[in-house]
């Protein structure tokens, strides 16, 4: 048996709008040992919505209820603001899915990765700046020093969601959710950002979250997981098993994906079924 | 006979140390009737061609040949009528503010037809849309309708040759595959050549027949989709990309 980290028990993201109520999450519940969770499911779906209420982030009017959200069997839905800001960041971290809406346009890098590092751990100026040197060189950054020094806008995407890890790394999280980390990367990059966080979750043993919509990614990335409609998870399966996936709406999104390899004059248009919302979502727990 | 031509194209931004040269001494051409297909990661230039070639890139030098015709930079108006094209995020490329009727309304009124709506009722239609979208405006609208829309407003003066600046990277895989299938079908009902941008091999392989490799710039390759599809790249970066869409 896997340790858990993270047990979430009937998760529910409410937004009372002028129409009614309306539920972006519907009575999820899943688990996450140290392993690569993926998550996966249309716009809409509610997988951001997902990773976004087990940090709290989730601002009123939108309404986040569960039996229990569990950090290693303390419930973060007991905390108070206060108190989840010593989660967010120390033990759980996220990061966003572009680089430059996330990053400060006007501080140096160097500067917000060490402002990162000194909000939890009480050190020098010098001893911060040593430690998010080290930090950029461990997410295969080349030339860190000028990187240090440089703003937000004098790097490409694919640096600019590196220095977010990075940034995201410091405390030593146990978990890490990543939202769509990739999406905005070329597949070239996109490569080099998954083995680096990859090559984190094997030598720490931090539990991953990979949220994303691209299932051919996740099935080659991931360890498990779970596709959600509608807000709710309709199917959990082994990632190497995604393409032996026996729910329609899996099937459906895997068979409207155009393949190099097999060539297809018209491709599979999904066909949507108005029982698959109905239907009571799949647990995710092991 | 060769749809359009472009020979020697090098396309510049900013001047004197500020100057990048975003496309360096590129060449290609597109056959009537033949969808072809850009491929490269983000800044290796794919997408400053098409703009280029519309006119949205004003700094440019080399050829670009169209229907036989020598572009210059002033563009005449019949220019338009033969070159259309679909930007990559429907969520920005709509007026928030105009309706869809106005939207092609507008740009059919801008090419001088008369018969104005049977044209935007045929559009619409055209492009799978029923009449009940005719007078909702973009938030009204999913992603993939919206482009369905731009695409729409594409079609309407009725050109021969339409650039597609990753039509689908801004939708989910689902819509992707209606998008796709529409433009195929488009292609064939009205005769139309295609040259489309896109980062994903598969999407590329899908709609293309030829493609050009870009790199920093330039082309480094130029292969047809069998070969692609056999893995035959020569060029040492085709092949790194294959790999990486696998």
């Amino acid at each position: 048996m896997m340790s858990v980290l993270l047990d979430v028990e009937n998760l529910w993201v409410k937004f009372p709008t002028r129409q009614g109520v309306f539920d972006a999450v519907r009575g999820v519940s899943f688990t996450l040992g140290r392993e690569r969770l993926g998550i996966v499911g249309e716009s809409g779906s509610g997988k951001s919505m997902t990773g976004r209420a087990i940090l709290r982030l989730i601002r009123p009017p939108g309404i986040v209820e569960a039996d229990h959200i569990n950090l290693e069997g303390v419930n973060l839905l007991d905390k108070t603001e206060k108190e989840m800001r010593d989660v967010r960041g120390q033990r759980i971290s996220m990061v966003m899915q572009d680089p430059k809406f996330s990053l400060n346009p006007v501080m140096t890098i160097g500067d917000q990765i060490i402002e990162a590092y000194r909000l939890h751990n009480s050190v020098s100026k010098s001893a911060a700046y040593n430690k998010s040197l080290e930090m950029l060189e461990a997410v295969s950054i080349r030339d860190s020093e000028r990187v240090m020094r440089a703003y937000p806008h004098e790097m490409s995407g694919g640096m600019g969601q590196r220095i977010m890890i990075a940034m995201m790394l410091i405390p030593n999280p146990e978990i890490l959710i990543a939202d769509e980390p990739t999406s905005a990367l070329d597949v070239s990059v996109q490569r080099q950002v998954l083995d680096i966080m990859d090559k984190l979750v094997k030598e720490r043993g931090m539990g991953l979250i990979f949220i994303s919509h691209d299932l051919n990614l996740v099935a080659d990335f991931c360890d498990r997981v779970l596709i959600m409609y509608a807000g709710r998870i309709v199917e959990v399966c082994d990632a190497d098993k995604l393409h032996d996936a026996k729910h329609p709406y899996t099937r459906g999104l895997l068979n409207s994906l155009p393949r190099l390899d097999a060539p297809r004059d018209r491709l599979e248009v999904l066909q949507r079924d108005p029982a698959w919302s109905d239907a009571p979502s799949v647990s995710g727990r092991v | 006979m060769k749809m359009l031509e472009v020979q020697n194209l090098n396309v510049w931004f900013g001047t004197h140390r500020d100057r990048v040269d975003a496309v360096k001494d590129a060449t290609f051409d597109v056959m009537e009737g033949e969808s072809f297909g850009l491929v490269g990661e983000s800044g290796s230039g794919k997408s400053t061609i098409l703009r280029a070639i519309t006119g949205l890139a004003p700094d440019w030098s080399g050829t670009i040949t169209v229907e036989g015709e020598q572009i210059t930079h002033k563009r005449p108006k019949a220019f338009f009528k033969t070159v259309q094209m679909v930007f990559q995020d429907p969520y920005a490329s709509l007026h928030p503010r105009h309706s869809v009727d106005q939207v092609l309304g507008e740009t059919l009124q801008l090419h001088g037809f008369k018969d104005i709506d049977t044209r935007v009722v045929k559009l619409l239609g055209d492009v799978g849309l029923g009449q009940s979208f005719r007078f909702r405006y973009p938030h009204q609208l999913s992603g993939g309708q919206r482009q369905r829309v731009a695409i729409a407003r594409a079609l309407a003066p009725e050109p021969d040759l339409l650039l597609l600046d990753e039509p689908t990277s801004a939708l989910d895989v689902s819509v992707q595959a209606e998008i796709l299938n529409l433009l195929a079908d488009l292609r064939a009902e009205h005769k139309l050549t295609y040259l489309m941008v896109s980062h994903d091999l598969s999407v590329v392989s899908h709609m293309c027949d030829r493609l050009a490799v870009m790199k920093d710039g330039e082309i480094v390759e130029i292969l047809d989709v069998e070969a692609l599809r056999q893995m035959k790249a020569t060029h040492p970066y085709s092949q790194d990309l294959l790999e990486a869409s696998q």
